[in-house]
């Protein structure tokens, strides 16, 4: 599919970037999650001859990480003590050889939206070797008061219920809200205000600008059961149907789910608090409690993300807190 | 001594207006995502109690916003009387998929 893919360290095959070859590059990170894709999903180290130019100005390759559903207040099994597991994420952050340009975090930073679990998670944050940490809520963050206390803490120059939008190293990011105005029966919602914002957001850019979308609960749907999908999310990828390079990033499923459609790659990120099960493997999806001694730290984890100039997609790389 | 038991029996059971037991026909228990029993019938005026008994924090929040909880964390609970006859369909404004209704005659 791909005419210009790069090779990467650890393809021993020497046939491009194939399925094999990433997988090893993801044993070495510590990923638990088969990732199978049609387009081509590249290392942050390796450039094509194609782009060789582009590597005499690295200036425009960066990294980030994801980290999402930190549930500061909880504090039952599996994880009776999310702010340890919190600060082994934050210290996985801080090993990374450079630091990442920012932090993304996508939503239920709190349990039950109270002051005291937003207090502990920034300073918790602090720590982080970082630059700006942008935030979008999950449902646990909007409890009781339609979001107005997250829109305080963290809603900065946001629209609405609290959706805004970034550049960064020619890169549009997005923040979306899809935990607010939720219907009886239904999925996440983004509502009619929120997408006419989008249209307009994204209008003056061109094709070949590459998106980052970031919201809380899955764009895709996954598992409609639990509620892992997003209403109207159709109308928001129509608009970014004409995009290059699309990347969502979710969280809400505790889980890493991904899936490539054209140009547009999902992804869920782990949880740094507890685990939830695979759709359909328990009665809810409520935190899985059946979790044996010493695999916690297996089940939660962050995502470093490397964007490549001139490169087609994000590599996007999930880290274990049990991995190296 | 019998006939009497039994008479008294029949008046005891024809007694109208008996209060129901705490915890027993007027509670709906929220567990595994689910409001149990998902549908509850009651007479008009019975207060209805919601138990949140799962290990995340719910809500009942009815559809036309006619009764609204503040979210319960586990063990917490939320009360409504209520007082005209219908249909009360409600759900969980945390996560929606979940839905219930009380039944008031």
């Amino acid at each position: 599919m791909e005419t210009d893919n790069d090779r990467i360290e650890c393809d021993i095959e020497n046939d491009g970037v194939d399925r094999r070859g990433f997988l090893k590059c993801m044993a070495w990170a510590g990923t638990g999650m088969l990732w199978t894709m049609t387009g081509g999903v590249l290392a942050s180290k390796i450039l094509s001859p194609m782009t060789a130019a582009a590597a005499e100005s690295p200036v425009g390759d960066f990294t980030f990480v994801q980290i999402s559903d930190s549930h500061i207040g909880f504090a039952k099994e599996p994880n009776k003590d999310v702010i340890a597991t919190l600060k082994q994420a934050i210290a996985k952050i801080n090993a990374l050889p450079a630091a990442p340009d920012f932090i993304l975090h996508t939503g239920d930073l709190s349990h039950l939206s109270a002051p005291e679990e937003f207090d502990t998670l920034d300073q918790l944050l602090k720590s982080t070797r970082t630059g700006k940490i942008f935030y979008v809520p999950g449902e646990h963050d909007v409890l009781n008061d339609s979001g107005k206390q997250f829109r305080e803490r963290y809603g900065k120059g946001s629209k609405g219920d609290g959706w805004y939008s970034f550049d960064h190293h020619g890169v549009h990011f997005i923040g979306l809200v899809n935990v607010m105005n939720l219907k009886p029966g239904g999925l996440g919602f983004l509502g009619p205000a929120q997408l006419d914002w989008l249209k307009d957001d994204v209008a003056p850019l061109s094709d070949s600008t590459p998106i980052v979308v970031f919201a809380h609960v899955p764009l895709w749907t996954i598992y409609p059961q639990w509620g892992w999908g997003t209403d109207d999310s159709g109308q928001a990828l129509a608009m970014l149907k004409r995009f290059g390079s699309v990347t969502v990033l979710n969280g809400h499923i505790h889980q890493v789910q991904q899936k490539v459609e054209g140009n547009v790659s999902f992804h869920t990120a782990l949880s740094t608090a507890f685990p939830q099960p695979q759709p359909g493997t328990a009665p809810s999806p409520g935190p899985m409690k059946n979790v044996p001694a010493g695999k916690l730290g297996s089940l939660l984890g962050v995502t470093r993300v490397n964007f490549v100039q001139g490169q087609k997609s994000l590599a996007i790389v999930d880290s274990t807190l049990a991995g190296s | 001594m019998k006939m009497c038991s039994l008479l008294s029996l029949m008046a005891f059971l024809t007694l109208p207006g008996l209060p129901a037991e705490a915890g027993g026909t007027n509670q709906v228990t929220i567990d595994n995502f689910s409001f149990t029993p998902q549908t509850l019938t009651v007479p008009v005026g019975t207060k209805v109690t919601w138990i949140n008994k799962d290990d995340v924090p719910h809500t009942v929040t009815g559809d036309d916003k006619h009764f609204v909880s503040r979210a319960l964390d586990t063990d917490q609970q939320f009360s409504f009387t209520f007082t005209t006859s219908g249909t009360n369909n409600y759900y969980c404004s945390v996560h929606p998929m979940m839905t219930g209704r009380i039944i008031v005659r």
